[in-house]
């Protein structure tokens, strides 16, 4: 298994493989797909179409930030969505009680980051594994939901709220939410991959043991990332309400899902210690483009069932077959200069 | 899937045997306590009518329940199952309708269910891909597979040879017949994890894989057939959940991996693998079926369910933990005394 | 200490936000009342010809599912009648959130008419009203939306009449006494929460029901296997339960399914809105008398003649205008811009075997 290849047995291979990191690829695919669906596809190229695009993508671009975090800790949070339909439902519940909506945002946001605490206690404090914590969460959260707001759904929300959501800045066709998504975006990736908060998720995620002796907090980086999580979740059930203008107990069913398969595809190891959140990013209007491109060229639901499955473990699976093919080709080579 | 639990100390196998059997009698208190509670609110509970109704939503359950343990034994995780039945369902009922014999078209869902365990037992062993991130994909290409077979054609019953849902229907001696298959299943399970080479060898694969592998065990033969198994008797559970139903569409067994994954977590296998029983695991399976059949017994809205199941599940594993530490605790004590 | 650290945090902001808003006031709930129904504006022309050449989409709550297959083939006749473009699009889960991507695509894709069947009555809105500033028709059927927010709604049937005729075939079949109970779709299902609110209202004013008990309302999600479990916790914690009404397609086959292998065949009586086709077997054992429906087929048919009278200025969706769609015959719009497709049909032994859907 030694990489001492010979320095001209490989050097595609190798160079292909220092170049072509996995966030490199995705990226690449990423512009590459938008540039022939935006010359193929009618209707994907025009400005209200990506008005369109980014307003659906904004939720799973949302949880994916602080998800990347955890997935590189060697951690998964699958509760993400049902605390968004809690928080969701919280807030309708609020305001039927006739507490003012300015109160109410930052009540949710708060009780996510509860929530998300209540999976960071049971995880690090209990020393539980987080796959079946949030398991567990998943199915309480959502039905805690349903508890609060039954069969009901509040749908009187004012329209200044409500329309802001789904507006442009000015006359410009920008997206209002883009400013927020960009300044969330920028805080995680500087966090990430700057600062010594960065250095230690990565630490903890490739080797727990060696970042505990090196005098990482472990437990309490990854608490506090629960805490993250499902502050971030609260804040996407405030912008899911007002952008549906439904505060409903099935609000965001499901997505949990498509969050996790968008921070593996962006090329973040679900073993921990590795990832790069601009692939996460391209991952996400990836994954929300063929969707829509594949919507505008008629093609049906069921493709997009299948073609998201597919992608989810080609993004594993290819790195994985051009390594062992990269390492088959070289110990080839090197059997043929040996029987020389 | 994670990092494994540093902590994890090997006990002796009188603690572990301990623990397990503590675990499996805690199962059936519950149960017990929770039957008991429901009866004596509505003695209907314990009709004839109502526990073969309960029998019947078990079996499909324990079924899948087995299939998840023998692959969480592994350090993995099937999250296809539900696509699985699904698939294994429909084209069961569909071949069945199209006049296809009934022992052909079981066949076929079988065969079905063995290719899907087949394919994602090859994703993760030769793919190198992880289980969980493996078989999420594997969930939403099974399930598109089936709306594409499907589309929006429904099998109906009156589609279905008679015979065949007499048997889906019929019972021996007030036991369903789809429950007797259930259990005759999870026997055998317990019998190959307990008493075979192969089956120890999974235990062997989830508690420390390099060791296995040093130890000879070969991993890629065991991972496929743990996977190929799970996927088959998915397949055999659509079959039965054709039987059951009679009614099957492109929606069969959607949502289901949870609650399978649910049932084994909460009959005490380690998510991490290596430790843990399938009858364990049917006990998790029967427990959940009992509450779903008794929420509405006991007049509790439904909303409450799925908030109930959650906190069990988190109970679960608390307690599992909390007992470990005690059983490791209790062991380094006595360790030390004789040291 | 973290934890500590935490609790202070978290208090001194919570804190912090409950001054800041009850000194500045807020936006609560009734501050913004939302503006009334608009009209489609411009006026009627009732001698107009249909505009030839129109495309068409439906959109149903979700595909894979037999009942809006059956609505898709109506609309599909009549838009190929009138020589348009037609597509049967959807997402696989019947989730508001999904729909409105959907909306989106059909109104980015400027198609004529959008005939709908909506899974919540407002998240859906802003979605719509960008599809109608652009030039589409949206019609729902099946399942409606705010009023505001679409130019027609073609309802099945008047949702006092659905509510109505389940509680009567109930009535007549258990003799006016006892225990009913409902078994419903979703939680959050518009139409089965109407009618079930309707059917509450008559047994409380009605005389003639007033031995009548609802005494439970449980959710089968139309879920085949949910429904089949409901049904059975449903017999077991009302012993005395007389009749149970499934006002949705999925619970009452399932319903049957269940009595029909059960002891209570014949015991407990069985009604509510199901087909033809999957109910059959049912009535032929005895399980089911009676059972009623609409001909979905139809539905989509009347769904896709409204979005063309509109889309070809016939009518504006204006309470007592009139166009006529094909065969179906002459249709009046109603108050809100309502079209309804007439009474239910209902379904028994002697009829059964005269409809195929």
């Amino acid at each position: 298994m030694s990489d001492r290849a010979p320095a001209d047995a490989a050097p595609l291979w190798s160079a292909l493989r220092r170049f072509a990191s996995w966030d490199a690829v995705i990226i690449a695919a990423t512009a590459l797909f938008l540039v022939v669906a935006a010359s193929t596809v009618e209707h994907f190229g025009t400005a209200r179409n990506a008005g369109h695009i980014i307003v659906d993508l904004a939720p799973v671009l949302l949880l994916a930030l602080v998800m990347t975090l955890i997935v590189a800790t060697g951690e998964i949070d699958l509760s993400v969505a049902s605390t968004v339909g809690l928080t969701g439902a919280a807030m309708g519940w609020m305001w039927n009680h006739g507490i003012a909506l300015e109160t109410i945002m930052p009540l949710t946001v708060l009780l996510g980051a509860l929530l998300g605490a209540v999976n960071g206690l049971f995880i690090t404090g209990f020393g539980l594994p987080s796959l079946a914590v949030t398991i567990g969460t998943l199915a309480l959260y959502r039905g805690l939901a349903y508890v609060v707001l039954g069969d009901t759904a509040v749908a009187d929300w004012p329209r200044d709220f409500t329309g802001w959501t789904l507006g442009t800045i000015g006359d410009t066709g920008v997206p209002n939410i883009v400013v927020p998504l960009i300044a969330l975006a920028l805080v995680v990736g500087l966090v990430l991959h700057c600062t010594p908060i960065g250095r230690a998720v990565y630490a903890a995620g490739a080797n727990p043991v060696a970042a505990a002796y090196s005098g990482i907090a472990v437990g309490r980086l990854k608490c506090w990332l629960y805490v993250a999580s499902g502050a971030m979740a609260g804040l996407v059930g405030v912008f899911w309400t007002l952008r549906y203008s439904s505060a409903r107990a099935d609000n965001a069913y499901g997505l949990e899902l498509t969050v996790v398969a968008v921070v593996l595809l962006g090329g973040v190891s679900i073993f921990g210690g590795k990832g790069r959140l601009p692939g996460v990013l391209a991952a996400v209007v990836l994954l929300t483009a063929l969707q829509n491109a594949l919507r505008l060229a008629h093609v049906s639901t069921e493709t997009l069932t299948v073609v998201t499955g597919a992608l989810l473990i080609a993004a594993v699976l290819a790195p994985n077959l051009l390594t062992a093919a990269g390492d088959a080709l070289r110990s080839r080579r090197r059997r043929a200069a040996a029987s020389l | 899937m994670t990092i494994p639990a540093p902590t994890r100390t090997p006990t002796g196998s009188t603690v572990l045997d301990l623990v397990l059997r503590f675990r499996a009698l805690g199962l059936l208190l519950a149960l017990a306590v929770l039957v008991g509670a429901t009866a004596s609110v509505n003695a209907r509970f314990l009709s004839g009518q109502s526990v073969r109704d309960l029998l019947f939503a078990a079996a499909v359950t324990v079924l899948l329940a087995c299939g998840m343990t023998t692959v969480v034994l592994t350090r993995g995780i099937d999250l296809s199952v539900g696509s699985t039945l699904g698939l294994a369902a429909y084209l069961t009922a569909d071949a069945m309708s199209g006049g296809v014999p009934v022992p052909l078209a079981v066949l076929i869902g079988l065969l079905v269910g063995l290719a899907c365990g087949a394919a994602n037992g090859a994703i993760v062993h030769f793919g190198k891909v992880p289980p969980l991130v493996a078989t999420l994909g594997t969930l939403y290409v099974f399930r598109g597979i089936v709306y594409f077979t499907a589309g929006g054609s429904r099998v109906n019953a009156s589609d279905l040879p008679g015979g065949f849902l007499d048997f889906g229907n019929g019972t021996l001696l007030g036991v369903p017949y789809l429950f007797l298959i259930a259990a005759a299943v999870l026997a055998v399970v317990a019998l190959f994890l307990r008493d075979y080479r192969s089956g120890r060898d999974l235990y062997a694969l989830g508690s420390n894989p390099e060791a296995a592998a040093l130890a000879g065990i070969p991993a890629g033969r065991r991972l496929m057939t743990a996977y190929a198994l799970s996927g088959t008797l998915a397949g055999l559970g659509g079959v039965l959940y054709a039987a059951r139903f009679g009614t099957v569409d492109a929606s069969a067994g959607y949502g289901m991996e949870l609650d399978i994954v649910a049932a084994v977590v909460v009959g005490g296998v380690a998510i991490f693998g290596g430790s843990g029983t399938v009858l364990g695991a049917a006990l998790g399976a029967l427990l959940l079926t009992v509450i779903d059949n008794a929420l509405p017994v006991l007049s509790i809205p439904p909303f409450w369910q799925q908030a109930i199941v959650g906190a069990l599940i988190l109970a679960a594993i608390a307690l599992d933990r909390l007992v470990a530490l005690r059983a490791a605790r209790a062991l380094r004590k006595k360790g030390s005394h004789v040291g | 200490m973290s934890r500590k650290r935490l609790l202070s945090i978290t208090a001194s902001l919570l804190a912090g936000v409950l001054i800041a808003a009850s000194a500045c006031g807020g936006t609560t709930r009734g501050d913004d009342e939302g503006d009334g129904p608009t009209g489609t504006g411009g006026t009627a022309n009732p001698d107009a010809e249909y505009r030839t050449g129109l495309s068409f989409a439906m959109l149903p709550k979700q595909v894979n599912n037999p009942y809006f297959e059956a609505s898709s083939t109506g609309a599909e006749t009549v838009a190929a009648e009138l020589g348009g473009e037609y597509e049967f699009t959807g997402p696989s889960d019947a989730s508001a959130s999904s729909q409105v991507s959907y909306i989106d695509t059909l109104s980015q894709q400027a198609t004529d008419v959008i005939l709908l069947s909506a899974n919540d009555p407002n998240a859906l809105c802003s979605s719509l009203d960008q599809a109608r500033s652009g030039g589409s028709v949206v019609v729902t059927f099946d399942s409606d939306v705010d009023p505001a927010c679409r130019d027609l709604f073609v309802s099945q049937v008047d949702s006092a009449e659905v509510g109505l005729a389940l509680l009567e075939m109930t009535a007549e079949q258990i003799d006016g006494t006892g225990e009913i109970a409902v078994l419903s779709a979703t939680a959050n299902a518009t139409n089965q929460n109407a009618w079930i609110d309707v059917m509450r209202a008559e047994l409380e004013s009605n005389p003639s029901y007033a031995d009548m008990e609802l005494v439970e309302v449980v959710y089968g999600d139309d879920e085949d296997e949910k429904s089949f479990s409901e049904t059975q916790g449903l017999l077991q914690a009302h012993p005395d339960l007389r009749a149970i009404v499934s006002p949705t397609t999925v619970g009452i086959a399932a319903a049957a399914r269940y009595l029909s292998g059960s002891e209570y065949q014949g015991q407990v009586a069985l009604t509510g809105l199901g087909t033809p086709n999957q109910m059959r077997e049912f009535v032929k054992d005895g399980t089911v008398t009676e059972f009623a429906l609409w001909d979905p087929t139809a539905l989509g048919e009347l769904a896709a003649y409204t979005g063309a009278a509109a889309a070809s200025g016939i009518i504006t969706g204006a309470e007592g205008e009139v166009f006529t769609a094909g065969d179906l015959g002459e249709y009046t719009v109603g108050a809100d811009g309502v079209v309804t497709l007439g009474p239910p049909t209902r379904f028994n032994a002697e009829n059964i075997d005269d409809f195929d859907f």
